[in-house]
């Protein structure tokens, strides 16, 4: 049976469903039912993948399926998974799962909405699955091109603006990423013999280090655009400021992670020796997202904000690691990129139904919600220790494997490189209690807030989803890490084979 | 060999209790949740209990030696092949002594809050949280390795924090929580780098293989590296950091007097008996590696320790708030405890320093518990931590006026009361290794006589305040833990300690130095207690004209030598204002600027260029023929050549 591609068949269906829905409750019941089989199918797959491994089942990439698609130039469509993308898959579903409930309330043309929010969706999904890159790269313009629609029309503030400006940096990311693709595959045979887009493949050639050289800072750049790195990062606050709120949960939950995921696959893995030379560079760029995103949180007053440059910081994080390239460092990087996930959309889905009772975003003119709606207070509380890297949750567990990873490194500039990542805890720490008490504690400042509403059974539903996801990776995480650095192996085995 | 596996129980059944009482108590009655999490806790102590008994008189001992027993232990998570965090329990002497300390004082802060919390809003809440900090705690102490110490080291301080904040509304304790969070939270940055360090250079987290004297690890890290010391000493200067910070050590010690803020048990419990003892334990447990392979780091704690507990209860003499006093006065005793771990040697009876230690934390749970839960008692019936605003109150609390009284013997030393032993064996090993240790320490012993016997004047005698509703005794919820209190604190003296706790797990004989140690500690002890009754005892002018003749010292002390102000410098103006504003501002300007720019410069020039495709037949016309000739020249000149 094809398991993958009914990752990609289930969205399809779903929006096929609204299409033909008839009013808005159909709507919404058809996305959840769409989404929950596809949560379902996700958890299965987790359990479907560990039974395989314990089986024995020692090949790379599992559940394999492979079609010719477009013969004169060998672009197949070709999917399997590993540990890390069933890690991702799993993490794409729980945020989407989430993110349909805390889009419970769209009442502004909401077949379309859900119909592009799930589109997106397919994107991700896609992207996860393929081994091809020219399907990634199709799969990853699906995911890129409905976020222009759903922040420029369910958007809010200055959102034509916010949305063009979005669209454009991340296309100005696909062009890069297209050239390097297209680099890639030109030189996927220095032997001769048929070129091809196929990962696996690529992976067991050499292409030359000219190449590599110049390859590797298209691709790594044109990914790390979409994962916020520094310079290029400035779509992110002006973007998720205006997106409405599941738009912000999925593009910085899941869309982000997309950039992270595609640098190692594709930069890393594929072009490791210009990598391992030009390393330094990002690395430095990195360490500045790491800190810099810090600070530019501190002085931020819009929630959203705050959590924008907050996903710069985490977000460099998972670039830092990446670049450490060994074992235990990008093992921390995809755990951060899971917990980072998983966090982020809480805090943008409980920004979202805080927005929805307040109306304002602006921590100054908030205070003591705590007292008027505790399950949303304790909840952002939860968000924000997960942020800071609280013991028990799940950002401390990747945190920490990044920290140890690269301190693996023995010369004095991963050293000091990772003491700067390090020192970002504590910068983390004062921007989340300031965000904590300005909103939660204290007297109620406004008398209107007096009597809001608390969560409702949706929104409810959302939030714990995403906890429960949280906490499980935080208190037990040692079969997701192992899942992931077994499924590093080949990475690291490559990269040992090249670095003298 | 006995099992302690049930041990694992200890831990888990806080947890349990937190995760019950914290989901579900805004369902039950209050006191339903009190009940539950008192009984909780009682069952803890059983246990431990029962542990210490099992461990000093029913284990056996190799070569005299009590053993570490891994009573559980299991793999969390994997880093590399050699580095791997586990979970798991590590009963040995000074775990087990902490347990005993914990669970008491848990207890007895437990059943003290039902009284003292009956009819505060988030009464189930408020038993939750002590659950999540008894739990912690209890993890933290019996940590098989440095990286669950750790994890359970932030477990702690976020249960402080909750704690510190437990009136949320108020701005003043969410301030105050904050501060100590960061704080903590700056001093665990050291700790961690100090991890870092540590295992990368001895390639294990695990407490058994690290402090082994004839292990691996402590061979390593030795030479020069940085600085004139090794890398193996400043990782351990690193982590004594983090201990700093959670002991409120100087100079990260801004955080305690704030975190007063919270509800006076929570005071007793965390900010007085067990967290901000967590750092001593923690060079404690690291101590055969600070004392074989990095002397110099056990240095700087003694001298960090030696300073702070002469600064803060220099401090303690000019406060008004009671609280604040007692805050003081506990940073100073940890003081006291720190000195002792930083004089001591390894081994037989150089690691005097190392017993006296723990005796004095154990001595110093019981009686300054009793402290605060006294002070709480007091604030609970004149609703007001104030001692400017008490007086007389003698007659009007007998119960916590005889335990306050007992307490404040204790701590200032009075012979055959718990804490003369414990300061004592201090005393004398810093005799023994420092004299100008010894001298402050015993300078800061008058002190402390002065400052408690100020604040006890001040609140049972002095004048003869009048108050709006007369005050009661507090109900027997509240008095039963300040007499079984009183009564430790009297008698936990006579407990052979080092029997029980050594610096190499092998017991030795300890005897009191009459001359030239617990006489001259005696005497300055009195000196302080006669000269706060000259004073204090009745109303009197004289000590604002002493407090006038030293204005400067006095002002100073009195604004606690100014150091809020500098961290709200460095905080507020340096962090917010010299470093993040102008971080966001390049952001919006510079780097977003530059894109937006981009994007403009395009516009710019399409708007341009647009007008070359004006759908004009005649210029298209007029540029297609200018270009041909154009071109008809240059391939004319070109080919002329």
């Amino acid at each position: 049976m094809d398991i993958l591609s009914f990752l990609v068949i289930i969205p399809v269906l779903t929006v096929l469903g609204i299409i033909i829905a008839k009013d808005p409750k159909h709507t919404r019941i058809i996305s959840a039912i769409g989404m929950g089989l596809q949560l379902i199918l996700a958890a299965y797959l987790v359990f479907a993948y560990l039974g395989e491994r314990n089986a024995g089942n020692i090949a790379e990439m599992l559940f394999r399926q492979d079609y010719m698609w477009y013969a004169n130039l060998n672009i197949h469509y070709s999917v399997g998974v590993d540990g890390i993308s069933v890690a991702m898959i799993a993490l794409t579903a729980v945020v989407v799962f989430a993110g349909i409930f805390a889009s419970w309330k769209v009442d502004f043309l909401p077949k379309e909405f859900f119909i592009s929010l799930i589109l997106l969706s397919t994107g991700v999904f896609g992207f996860f699955i393929s081994l091809d890159l020219f399907t990634m790269f199709l799969f990853y313009e699906i995911a890129v091109i409905p976020m222009y629609l759903l922040i420029g029309i369910w958007g809010s503030g200055p959102k034509e603006y916010a949305a063009m400006k979005l669209t454009l940096m991340l296309m100005g990311g696909s062009a890069l990423l297209l050239v390097g693709i297209l680099g890639i595959y030109t030189n996927s045979a220095p032997d001769g013999g048929a070129l091809t887009f196929n990962i696996l493949e690529i992976a067991k050639v050499h292409i030359p280090i000219e190449a590599q050289r110049l390859f590797f800072p298209m691709t790594f750049i044109g990914f790390g655009i979409l994962g916020a790195l520094f310079p290029f990062h400035t779509w992110s606050p002006d973007g998720h400021a205006s997106a409405p709120t599941a738009v912000s949960m999925l593009h910085a939950g899941v869309l982000m992670k997309l950039g992270g995921y595609g640098a190692f696959r594709v930069a890393i893995f594929l072009l490791p020796d210009a990598a391992q030379e030009l390393s330094w560079i990002f690395i430095i760029l990195t360490s500045i997202s790491v800190v810099y995103g810090a600070f530019g949180a501190i002085v931020q007053k819009d929630l959203k904000y705050i959590n924008a440059y907050s996903s710069v910081s985490h977000c460099g994080l998972v670039l830092f690691a990446v670049l450490m390239m060994n074992k235990t460092a990008m093992d921390g990087a995809i755990l951060q990129m899971i917990s980072h996930g998983l966090m982020t959309a809480l805090f943008f889905a409980l920004i979202g139904m805080i927005y929805g009772r307040t109306h304002t975003r602006m921590i100054n003119e908030m205070g003591g919600l705590m007292k008027v709606m505790p399950f949303l207070g304790v909840a952002y509380v939860i968000a924000g220790l997960a942020s800071l890297g609280l013991p028990g949750l799940s950002g401390f567990v990747a945190e920490m494997t990044i920290f140890f990873g690269a301190f693996q490194h023995t010369d004095v500039f991963h050293r000091v490189v990772t003491i700067v990542a390090v020192s970002s805890i504590v910068i983390t720490a004062v921007y989340i209690l300031r965000v904590v008490g300005a909103l939660l504690f204290g007297p109620i400042k406004n008398p209107h807030f007096e009597h809001l509403e608390d969560a409702k059974w949706f929104e409810k539903l959302s939030t714990v989803t995403l906890i429960l996801a949280i906490a499980a990776i935080g208190i037990a995480p040692l079969w997701l890490s192992n899942m992931i650095g077994t499924s590093l192996q080949p990475i690291i085995d490559k990269l040992s084979m090249i670095i003298p | 060999m006995t099992s302690f596996s049930f041990t694992v129980l200890i831990v888990l059944i806080p947890l349990f209790v937190f995760l019950f009482v914290g989901l579900l108590g805004h369902k039950m009655k209050p006191i339903v949740s009190g009940i539950i999490g008192t009984s909780g806790l009682a069952i803890a102590a059983i246990l431990s209990y029962f542990t210490a008994y099992q461990y000093f008189f029913n284990t056996e001992k190799i070569g005299g030696a009590y053993q570490k027993i891994l009573a559980f232990n299991t793999v969390w998570l994997q880093f590399t092949d050699k580095l791997h965090i586990d979970m798991g329990v590590l009963i040995d002497p000074i775990s087990v002594m902490m347990l005993i300390v914990i669970t008491t004082v848990s207890l007895m802060v437990h059943i003290y809050s039902i009284g003292y919390m009956k009819g505060e809003k988030g009464f189930a809440r408020f038993f939750a949280f002590l659950s999540l900090f008894s739990f912690s705690m209890l993890g933290l102490v019996l940590a098989t390795n440095i990286f669950q110490m750790y994890i359970f080291w932030e477990l702690v301080g976020v249960s402080s924090f909750l704690l510190i904040g437990f009136y949320y509304t108020k701005p003043s304790a969410v301030s105050a929580s904050k501060k100590a969070f960061i704080v903590t939270r700056f001093a665990d940055l050291g700790f961690l780098i100090g991890i870092l360090i540590l295992s990368f250079n001895t390639g294990t987290f695990d407490f058994i293989s690290l402090t082994n004297v004839n292990g691996a690890a402590i061979a390593t890290g030795s030479g020069i590296a940085f600085l004139g010391l090794s890398t193996m000493t400043w990782s351990l200067i690193l982590v004594f950091m983090g201990g700093a910070g959670k002991s409120a050590m100087f100079p990260l010690h801004i955080w305690l007097p704030d975190a007063m803020e919270g509800p006076t048990p929570v005071s007793a419990l965390i900010h007085a008996a067990t967290m901000v003892v967590a750092g001593v334990y923690l060079v404690a447990r690291l101590f055969p590696v600070y004392a074989i392979s990095a002397p110099d780091g056990l240095m700087v704690v003694a001298y960090v320790g030696s300073f702070s507990s002469l600064f803060a209860a220099v401090i303690a003499c000019t406060q008004y708030d009671i609280k604040r006093v007692l805050a003081y006065s506990t940073m100073s005793q940890i003081g006291y405890m720190m000195v002792a771990l930083g004089v001591s040697g390894y081994g037989g009876h150089e690691g005097l320093g190392y017993m006296a230690s723990m005796f004095h934390l154990f001595t110093h749970a019981m009686f300054k518990a009793l402290l605060f839960l006294g002070a709480g008692a007091i604030i609970h019936s004149v609703h007001t931590n104030l001692m400017t605003e008490m007086g007389g109150l003698r007659k009007h609390l007998p119960i916590t006026h005889i335990t306050f009284l007992i307490a404040c013997l204790t701590i200032a030393g009075v012979p055959f009361l718990s804490a003369f032993f414990s300061k004592d064996e201090i005393l004398t090993a810093a005799y023994h290794s420092n004299k100008l240790i010894f001298v402050v320490q015993l300078f800061v012993a008058g002190l402390t006589a002065f400052y408690m016997f100020r604040l006890y004047f001040r609140i049972f005698w002095n004048k003869d305040t009048h108050y709006h509703h007369t005050p009661h005794e507090a109900p027997l919820t509240m008095t039963f833990p300040l007499i079984f209190l009183a009564i430790a604190s009297i008698f936990s003296g006579y407990i052979p300690f080092s029997e029980f706790v050594s610096s190499d797990s092998l017991p030795f004989e300890t005897e009191i130095e009459w001359w030239p140690i617990a006489i001259p500690s005696i005497i300055v002890g009195l000196l302080g207690i006669s000269l706060a009754y000259i004073l204090y005892k009745k109303e009197s002018t004289l000590p604002h004209r002493i407090a006038s003749s030293v204005k400067f010292f006095y002002t100073s002390a009195f604004n606690k030598f100014y150091f809020d102000e500098i961290y709200m410098f460095v905080t507020k103006k340096i962090i917010f204002n010299y470093i993040s504003r102008p971080v966001a501002w390049f952001d919006r300007h510079i780097v977003d600027g530059f894109m937006n720019s981009l994007a403009w410069i395009t516009n710019v020039t399409s708007v341009k260029i647009k007008g070359f495709q004006s759908g004009q037949l005649q210029q298209y016309a007029f540029v297609f023929i200018s270009g041909a000739i154009l071109l008809g020249i240059l391939f004319i000149y070109l080919f002329s050549i």
